[in-house]
């Protein structure tokens, strides 16, 4: 189960990184959620201990749990990273959307106002549903 | 006590979401905010040089079961540093920003970008690091594209994919070094890090974390975000993310290197100090092609990281508080050059060097108030500069590293060549004919901008006990003997 897990998120880390790679906005963001995956996958096989059937609970009758029982701590810790990754890929969708309709384009070879100023007419009114 | 700087700016935030379209309540709001900060920080300060580390179990949970908050002195000078950056961000900020941005929540995230700051500084957790970088990142990913400009736009698509990226890489760290200790403490993990096997894993993970932390703190070969993005928004955004956030990076890189990866510090050494050679030239070249005056600085910002860093891969106690030195250094100096930007953009309408010009007779005080920290960074004595190099190069001399020394000095000499420039451009030149004429600026403006250039001089003409303080800080550093007992010796003490 632990190296099928494993396996599972060498591969989401490797499409991950592979669609970040891309150009287009899109699939950079499909690259993020990849990676995201990948990495509580991760998460979830580090606590060296994937074992089922034994709570990390004491027992009635028992002064400590079970020897070999199942690590809370990664849950925990992917709960929430599973929550600070949905908020910033809310952010993200809507700040990839407005970076389309600003520029007109969801390629980032063509987002160079950053590098070379942009010509004045080519900026866009401010649009007041802007700011997030 | 030591929750306050976490809380105080989270009250704020509060309190100015109450009044979200009323600008001017907002806008006092954050004047009142920075200054609490500040009273909260100076007494945090204050206890830690008097009574040593502090430590918080957060819920009374023993140390390493619970979360930790541990200040040591070179967090107390961080977060005291930071408030003060804040402050004069919050005065400058009066006029600085437009009345739409501030309805769109500029004071509100500010607080909350200083909430996650200061928890970077306070925490003991490797995993409440992580949290408290999201909650910096998301406030600055909003910063950043506030207001919708087509630049600001581009710049943040950038800034958060980067950003994002080395969030990921930062989890994986954590995981796999969860993995391989059962801990996430700090201090917990210091303990048990020299045992840990296999060791080439351990190496392996230090390389994660440097990666991870190398993006946000913007060193040598990942740097690319920072000028791409930094010079968008507003000059006050820029001042604040250019005094915090990469800083907070390398407060991040040098907890994890003097704390936990100090086994195989024969590996990580070279190449901390090549990275830290290479920031340095590299961000310093890159500025001295630039034009735009935000540009410009933004190089600077990744030439400075490389000093940051070559103290910490230098790693003796000495190096260590060049390290804090520099860090109040710097934070100070290139904060009060981006708000110096901004008020040249007020009176002249430019950002462009080449459309500037004449201020030296026009404006003597402010050509005056720029000198400060330009000179400064560029190291001339008396200033801050001055002494934040002379501790490190020392350091450097004492270790036999002449080459990133050299590399340290050459780039002085650089960046002074780059701040002349730049009073040449701005200042000296005489007026073209064609320029607009020269706009009043606000006094809000000029009294963020002076107080800061004034605190940047006291830090070099009062430098004695400001060095003082950093050797204390680097002998905690390089010791983490007493970081560990601090955290783990107070088991079932009361917070």
């Amino acid at each position: 189960m632990t190296l099928l897990l494993a396996i599972t998120a060498g591969g989401l880390f490797a499409a991950g990184l592979y669609m970040m790679l891309r150009r287009s906005l899109v699939k950079i963001l499909v690259g993020l959620l990849l990676l995201g995956y990948a990495v509580n996958l991760l998460l979830f096989n580090s606590g060296s201990r994937l074992v089922p059937g034994s709570p990390p609970l004491i027992r009635e009758g028992e002064s400590a749990p079970a020897l070999i029982h199942a690590d809370p701590v990664p849950q925990a810790l992917i709960l929430t990273a599973i929550v600070i990754s949905f908020g910033v890929t809310a952010f993200a969708v809507v700040l990839l959307r407005q970076a389309y309709q600003v520029t007109g384009t969801d390629d980032l070879n063509e987002m160079r106002c950053t590098d070379i100023p942009c010509p004045e007419e080519d900026i866009l009114p401010d649009d007041p549903e802007a700011a997030p | 006590m030591i929750v306050l700087p976490i809380l105080a700016p989270l009250l704020f935030a509060i309190v100015s979401l109450v009044g979200w379209s009323k600008p001017a309540y907002q806008r006092v709001v954050g004047i009142v905010g920075a200054v609490a900060l500040n009273g909260v920080t100076l007494s945090v300060f204050a206890q830690v040089r008097a009574g040593g580390i502090q430590v918080a179990q957060v819920g009374n949970w023993p140390a390493p079961f619970g979360i930790t908050l541990a200040v040591d002195l070179f967090g107390a000078v961080m977060l005291q540093v930071s408030a003060l950056v804040a402050l004069t961000v919050a005065i400058f900020s009066l006029s600085g920003i437009d009345d739409s941005r501030v309805k769109f929540g500029f004071y509100p995230l500010f607080f909350v970008l200083l909430m996650g700051v200061n928890g970077a500084f306070t925490t003991g957790d490797l995993f409440n690091l992580y949290v408290w970088f999201e909650v910096m990142l998301m406030a600055s990913f909003v910063l950043i594209a506030l207001g919708g400009e087509r630049a600001q736009i581009e710049g943040a698509v950038k800034y958060v994919i980067l950003n994002l990226l080395s969030s990921t890489l930062f989890l994986s760290a954590i995981g796999l070094l969860y993995n391989l200790t059962g801990t996430l403490n700090m201090a917990d993990l210091a303990l048990r890090m020299p045992e840990v096997q296999p060791a080439g894993e351990v190496t392996l993970i230090a390389v994660l974390f440097l990666i991870a932390f190398g993006i946000k703190s913007a060193i040598f070969p990942l740097f690319f975000w920072l000028p791409a993005s930094y010079h968008t928004p507003p000059v006050v955004i820029t001042a604040l993310f250019s005094g915090l956030l990469t800083k907070v990076g390398v407060f991040a890189l040098t907890r994890v290197f003097t704390l936990l990866f100090i086994t195989d510090f024969a590996i990580t050494q070279p190449i901390l100090l090549v990275l830290a050679g290479l920031t340095m030239v590299v961000g310093v070249l890159g500025a001295a092609v630039q034009t735009d005056f935000r540009r410009l600085l933004s190089f600077h910002i990744i030439s400075q990281i490389g000093y940051l860093l070559m103290g910490l891969g230098l790693g003796s106690a000495g190096a260590l508080a060049g390290v804090v030195f520099f860090m109040v250094h710097v934070i100070l100096a290139k904060t009060a050059l981006f708000l110096v930007a901004g008020l040249v953009e007020r009176l002249q309408g430019s950002f462009d060097l080449k459309k500037l010009g004449g201020l030296a007779s026009s404006r003597p005080w402010l050509a005056l108030i720029f000198l400060i920290p330009a000179l400064s960074l560029a190291g001339l004595p008396p200033l801050s500069g001055f002494f934040a190099k002379l501790v490190l190069v020392q350091a450097g001399l004492e270790l036999r590293s002449f080459l990133v020394t050299g590399a340290a000095l050459g780039v002085s000499l650089l960046t002074f060549y780059s701040m002349t420039k730049v009073w040449n451009e701005v200042f000296w030149k005489d007026r073209k004919s064609g320029m607009p004429a020269l706009r009043r600026a606000p006094v809000s403006m000029w009294v963020a901008v002076i107080s800061l250039a004034a605190i940047s001089l006291l830090a070099g003409l009062a430098a004695g006990p400001l060095v003082d303080v950093s050797l204390a800080a680097g002998i905690q550093l390089a010791d983490p003997a007493a970081y560990i007992s601090a955290v783990m010796g107070g088991i079932g003490g009361a917070p």
